[in-house]
């Protein structure tokens, strides 16, 4: 222990009578962490907030009545034709009801479940927005607003109004932000809704929808459950869509997988529905690891050059403590203490520059329409992040002293003394 | 008389540039409180051979004893313990870290020795200084002091962990004619008032007559 304080405090005399040259390494690795931890924040930030343009959007489980042919159909149930080739012309789908039968049920057996963070009952029809003569095409959904918000972000995706104002609202309507704008609708006014039926409905704006996907938000609104079976008139246990939301998303395959057999209905996975995204974010995470690895590998050289250095002219030094009955292992020791001073202290600044810029980043306006609660950049201050910064800047450096380090182990005092 | 060092048939070779033997068939002791002198032209071999005793050099072939002990194949790491507690170094270029102050070089090798506490550490360092007049120094940066105060500093040091023998390389080549007496003074104080062994390499006649022996090297071999 004494050893080691020695040692360290001969470390420390070095760096502090070279402080030029140790400010110069120890920035080297302070803009390298710094670079890694703002690239990091910035970009994992944006990734969030783009998989989570679609992510929040879609259910880990959609389950739903799919209308599609029949795999079996009558000829083959007929024995006759068994071991014929049978082919069968225009095959239509099969009348199907869209309703899920015995959807509450379903919904309070999969709410059991304890990898269900939340079972979602949605209703979706077919309506028309009505301005005057003209009919828009579109599509009513029924939510529970307060669940929605819970589970989906919902009120992200809201503008002028909130979850709560629909749950409070009988009549109210969740108004795509494009239906409105072609409508030239506010909040408050009315909006008219016809059904395929044929029937009108005037419902109340108490807010607009915006998910940032134009073609989405030209076509879709929203209204409580209960208010769009009122429209449809069908009874209260009319339930188009069930949503699941799980704790873990990796499950998500499997589960789907069972609730189709269990249930016979249409149940899709998320990673299924989107595949693309994942793919998407693994090669931005790449790409961000691949520059912020390269700035730390040029810090690193930039310590193995000064550390280099500092070793040529500490050569007498060297000797000394050799022939005063300092061990080789001694004199690594010193160099390699001065390696990770400057990879922590360098390492430090950089996590304090990196917080520090990605904070301002934070609080750049950023406008889009994509995401109407963005507001400024998107940063991820992942406490990982910071974690995986120091230790790099102290493993990049303990590398870049040891190789110098290991030749100071080895000068031969004598050939030093004698040299002189 | 109790043998502080002692050689048993040392030999060593330089195999660059080309193969020469530098050491022939050494075979020597010092006794304890004796105070000798190596002399010899130069690359006689006299400062090749205080290396090997010094126990820095450790190529060569023979035996080695310090305190009648084998040391010749010990590890690094025990020959390190070994000068750090029983070899005090006095080299003809002041070797002293010159980014520390002087009672910090004195106190160095004590410190790495680690048997005492900072404070016991300080406290001998100061005596030591003060035995050679420089007590005054104690504060300032060694690069800050003339040379041949340099030297009586590093003399401090080799005696900071009291040790077994005091070995010197030409301690006095790099000085002039009243540092170099002053320095040999105070080997000479050392010898009768404190009964150090001491091993000086030196080509000054003068200082190598008015020690208790002299060694007379040439060509790799001891003559007297």
């Amino acid at each position: 222990m004494i050893n080691r304080k020695v040692i360290l405090s001969i470390a420390k005399t070095h760096l502090l009578t070279k402080i030029k040259q140790t400010a110069t390494a120890a920035l080297g690795v302070t803009f390298g962490i710094g670079a890694y931890i703002i690239m990091v924040s910035f970009m994992t930030g944006l990734n969030q907030m783009l998989d989570d343009l679609i992510l929040n959007l879609t259910p880990h489980i959609h389950i739903y009545n799919e209308i599609q042919p029949s795999k079996k159909q009558p000829i083959t149930l007929y024995d006759d034709f068994k071991n014929s080739f049978n082919i069968v012309h225009s095959i239509k789908p099969k009348m199907n009801q869209k309703k899920i039968h015995n959807a509450y049920p379903i919904i309070n057996y999969l709410a059991q479940n304890k990898n269900v963070l939340g079972v979602l009952p949605q209703l979706k029809s077919q309506i028309f927005y009505i301005a005057g003569t003209i009919e828009l095409g579109g599509s009513l959904i029924g939510i529970n607003p307060i669940e929605e918000a819970t589970y989906f972000k919902l009120n992200d995706y809201i503008v002028n109004g909130s979850a709560e104002a629909l749950y409070n609202s009988s009549n109210g309507i969740l108004l795509g932000i494009e239906i409105a704008k072609k409508m030239s609708l506010n909040v408050g006014d009315r909006v008219q809704i016809g059904t395929v039926s044929g029937t009108v409905f005037p419902l109340k704006i108490v807010g607009f929808y915006q998910s940032g996907i134009a073609d989405v938000d030209v076509i879709q609104s929203f209204a409580n459950i209960k208010t769009v079976q009122r429209i449809l008139g069908e009874p209260e246990n009319y339930i188009t869509d069930i949503n699941v939301k799980l704790k873990d998303i990796d499950k998500a395959f499997l589960m789907a997988k069972d609730i189709e057999k269990q249930f016979s209905l249409t149940a899709m996975d998320i990673n299924t529905a989107n595949a693309q995204f994942d793919t998407g974010s693994s090669i931005r995470n790449l790409i961000t690891y691949a520059v912020s690895i390269t700035l730390l590998i040029v810090a690193g050289f930039g310590i193995y050059n000064i550390l280099n250095m500092l070793i040529y002219e500490k050569m007498n030094d060297i000797a000394i403590l050799k022939a005063i009955g300092f061990s080789g292992k001694d004199v690594q020791l010193i160099f390699m203490y001065q390696a990770v001073i400057i990879g922590f202290v360098g390492g430090v600044l950089g996590l304090i520059l990196g917080f520090g810029l990605s904070h301002l980043i934070d609080n750049v306006p950023f406008e889009t329409e994509a995401l109407p609660r963005v507001k400024t950049y998107p940063v991820n201050f992942n406490f990982w992040y910071y974690i995986i910064g120091i230790s790099f800047a102290l493993i990049a450096t303990f590398f870049a002293g040891y190789l110098p380090s290991q030749k100071a182990k080895k000068i031969d005092p004598v050939d030093i003394i004698r040299g002189q | 008389m109790r043998k502080v060092l002692e050689t048993k048939h040392i030999n060593k070779y330089f195999k660059k540039p080309v193969l020469f033997h530098v050491l022939k068939d050494i075979s020597m002791n010092i006794n304890e409180g004796e105070f000798v002198s190596i002399m010899g032209k130069s690359g006689c071999g006299k400062s090749t051979l205080l290396y090997i005793l010094s126990t820095m050099d450790t190529d060569y072939d023979g035996e080695l004893y310090l305190n009648n002990k084998l040391i010749t194949r010990n590890s690094r790491q025990e020959l390190s313990y070994i000068r750090n507690k029983h070899i005090g170094f006095v080299f003809q270029f002041h070797y002293l870290l010159s980014e520390f102050t002087v009672l910090e070089n004195v106190m160095l090798p004590a410190k790495k020795l680690g048997e005492k506490t900072f404070q016991e550490i300080e406290f001998e360092a100061m005596q030591k200084l003060k035995m050679l007049n420089i007590e005054h120094l104690a504060k300032k940066r060694a690069s800050r002091i003339s040379g041949g105060e340099k030297q009586r500093v590093a003399i401090a040091r080799a005696l900071i962990n009291n040790p077994s023998i005091i070995m010197g390389d030409e301690p006095t080549g790099n000085l002039d004619s009243h540092n170099s007496e002053n320095v040999f003074n105070v080997f000479k104080k050392l010898s009768i008032e404190e009964g150090l062994s001491l091993l000086v390499v030196t080509h000054d006649d003068d200082f190598a007559k008015q020690t208790d022996r002299i060694i007379q090297m040439e060509d790799g071999k001891i003559i007297t």
